[in-house]
């Protein structure tokens, strides 16, 4: 293990790490708000944009992020609509991940009893009442282990971003190998990079499911 | 008390599920001051009739006459008349992410736009009533069935309705817990307060209520004093329901 | 309007081309799927052992292999073993054992939680009405456990099939090189190819993924059990 190469090249790897997390924080933002819109909507009935959501979370969910890229960064210039490498990023972690935060969303709202929603309607509250007091803190709670999942999900598919010309981890893993063949050094910086990154979101979410099920709602 | 003023009028509720009328032309007029105990047997359309009152349920034709205002016509503004009816459940359904008196304050603040402060005063007035002041920062899930039940009375009653719906509010209790709503209840009729009953508490129903309603097949088919009702039912299925409520042994038949 | 692109799938065997990488992609995650159940129940029974080093070990596995991006495994598997102990791995040979390695992660996790999601009762009641042990798991264990376990294995399939794609990024020939291929070639003859190669692409991952999909939902609502 050469300890001079990696001192060496530990700066270009917090670069990347950096942005990683930056356009992994704006994506998965994004994301929630995407996933909330779209719970919303279901809940809702909202006519045409329910369907339309409905087809958006299927082609989501089954295809793969990579594809996703490449369509956006390689194909969509061809239509004339030409994307930063940071844009198709974050759009397509957006448009991944939308549909699997609103899937958290809505398993957490539909774990909320009807009878709950009837009662904050005796109470005179309109439907937007309802859901604003009653039923979205039921099924935050419920849902964070979920959205903690998703989290990490997102997180890890932003490995794939050196497709789209970013200098990320996988990239500069992939350059130090590639140029100066140090691989086991390169890939220990990788491993390390991404524990430093997903260790802690990880250790976070096991807490935060621990105390809301020891908190645990139930009548 | 005027007997006169008639609150709440149901007329011809018809209600189906796709098979069949769970309700099927239910009439009933509700004075102000009168206590109303609707019972019959399970699947008699009662607990349905409470929720068509406050728009729980829609209903398929008929006509919901709320001081004198035909409701049911044209776009109801549900949440205003759900304010002046409240209703309490079976299940009690207080919302378990608040405490007691954020459970009741919850209504008067959010949808009758009151000031809090004024608001928590009242609320707490009413727990110390129903005995529970001491648990306003606790949360459902720490109360017991009894407790909760309470709560959600004071709940309904913040809002200052005109008339209150129970909806089999002590059927998910424990034995010994029923009693503490009751008791609740009673003391609610013997101030004055307008009440549509659902229960299947006999020796309640008599105590509390100035008319039974008895419902079956969802039709009315005897509307009369306890006394009556229970001494000398007129039909046939009001008698035979009544019998499900004496226990005997077969063989001293 | 401009010349259509779309005719470039129709070009030669580009079609064919694209479906046979397709097939490449498929063929890996079937190959992983496949060890990833056998593997995964093994590892599901061995962490319901109460012994403290096994829960130790499959516990460091299983979070190690869960929280690492399957890139980096890839990365770790196809250039470190390769560099370190100068195995030298193909790439569908570095998928197939990252994505089993990945895949009885998951499956274990899965099979875990459903032997122990199982109440004890289950088994006292079977029991109580004169079952054996066999019996008790033959009638009543395993079709609880199946039902739980089938459609959540479906679903790994396709995630398997999605994940699948990173091969790419290893220099495997597959469905996204051979579109790369296809659009080098045709690249002065139809220049906007990449907009339709990638689009049809998008489509054959949506078109295998979404009936497996499709069926996992079905089962999961049917075998709803509560």
């Amino acid at each position: 293990m050469d300890t001079g190469f990696i001192a060496e090249y530990i700066p270009l790897y917090v670069e990347a790490t950096k942005l990683t997390i930056g356009i992994g924080l704006i994506g998965i933002a994004l994301s929630l708000i995407v996933g909330l819109v779209i719970s919303m909507i279901q809940y809702f009935k909202v006519p045409v944009l329910r369907q339309i959501s409905a087809v958006y979370i299927e082609l989501s969910r089954n295809t793969p992020l990579l594809v996703q890229l490449f369509f956006l960064y390689f194909g969509l210039p061809k239509a004339g609509i030409s994307i930063s490498s940071e844009g198709c990023a974050i759009i397509g972690l957006c448009f991944l991940g939308g549909s699997y935060m609103a899937e958290a969303f809505r398993s957490g709202m539909e774990s909320v009893e009807k009878r709950q929603e009837e009662a904050a309607l005796a109470l005179g509250m309109k439907q937007r009442q309802v859901i604003r007091y009653v039923v979205l803190p039921q099924a935050l709670s419920v849902s964070v282990p979920a959205l903690c999942a998703n989290v990490i999900f997102l997180i890890k598919e932003t490995s794939v971003f050196s497709v789209v010309a970013l200098a990320d981890l996988m990239y500069v893993a992939k350059d130090l190998i590639g140029l100066y063949y140090k691989t086991d050094e390169a890939l220990l910086m990788l491993v390390v990079a991404y524990l430093i990154i997903l260790l802690p979101v990880s250790i976070l979410a096991a807490v935060l499911e621990r105390r809301l099920r020891y908190a645990g709602f139930g009548n | 008390m005027s007997e006169q003023t008639v609150l709440l009028e149901a007329k011809d509720i018809v209600k189906d599920y796709g098979e069949g009328h769970v309700l099927d032309g239910v009439s009933l007029k509700i004075h102000a001051g009168e206590v109303i105990v609707l019972i019959g047997p399970s699947g008699c359309g009662k607990s349905t009739f409470l929720r068509c009152m406050n728009g729980l349920e829609q209903i398929q034709s008929g006509q919901i006459i709320l001081d004198g205002e035909v409701i049911t016509e044209g776009k109801t503004d549900w949440p205003k008349v759900r304010q002046k009816i409240g209703m309490v459940f079976q299940s009690y359904d207080l919302f378990p992410h608040m405490s007691v008196i954020d459970n009741i304050t919850l209504g008067p603040v959010k949808v009758q736009g009151r000031e809090k402060k004024e608001v928590t005063a009242e609320a707490e007035k009413l727990l110390e009533r129903v005995g529970l002041l001491e648990k306003k920062d606790a949360f459902p899930r720490q109360l017991s069935g009894g407790q909760k039940q309470r709560v959600a009375i004071v709940r309904a009653l913040i809002l200052k309705p005109e008339i209150l719906l129970f909806d089999e509010v002590t059927a998910a209790l424990d034995p010994e817990m029923v009693r503490e709503v009751l008791d609740v209840i009673l003391e609610l009729a013997s101030d004055g307060y307008t009440m549509l009953i659902v229960t299947h508490e006999m020796q309640f129903a008599r105590a509390v209520a100035d008319r039974i309603v008895f419902l079956d097949g969802g039709k009315v088919v005897e509307s009369d004093t306890p006394e009556n009702f229970f001494n000398q039912p007129k039909t046939d299925r009001a008698r035979r329901f009544l019998n499900t409520f004496i226990y005997a042994k077969d063989t001293e038949k | 309007m401009q010349d259509l692109g779309i005719r470039v799938l129709f070009m030669g065997n580009n079609l064919q081309r694209l479906l046979l990488g397709l097939w490449v992609t498929i063929r890996i995650s079937m190959i992983s799927v496949a060890l990833s159940i056998v593997l995964g129940i093994l590892l599901g029974m061995l962490m319901t052992v109460k012994h403290p080093v096994t829960k130790a070990l499959t516990k460091i596995y299983l979070e190690f292999i869960r929280i690492m991006p399957q890139l980096v495994l890839l990365f770790l598997v196809f250039f470190g073993l390769t560099k370190s102990f100068g195995i030298n791995l193909s790439g569908e040979t570095s998928a197939v054992i990252v994505f089993t390695l990945w895949g009885t992660a998951e499956m274990g996790d899965l099979v875990r939680g459903a032997l122990i999601s199982i109440p004890k009762h289950q088994y006292e009641s079977g029991a109580a009405i004169g079952l054996t042990k066999w019996q008790v798991y033959r009638y009543i264990i395993i079709p609880q456990i199946l039902t739980r376990l089938i459609p959540l294995a479906i679903n790994l399939t396709t995630r398997m099939i999605k994940t699948t794609s990173l091969v790419a990024l290893i220099g495997v020939v597959e469905v996204l090189k051979v579109a790369q291929q296809i659009i080098e070639a045709n690249r002065y003859t139809v220049p906007d190819s990449a907009l339709w190669i990638y689009g049809t692409i998008f489509f054959l991952y949506f078109f295998t993924c979404w009936p497996i999909s499709l069926i996992a939902k079905q089962l999961e609502k049917r075998w709803k059990t509560v």
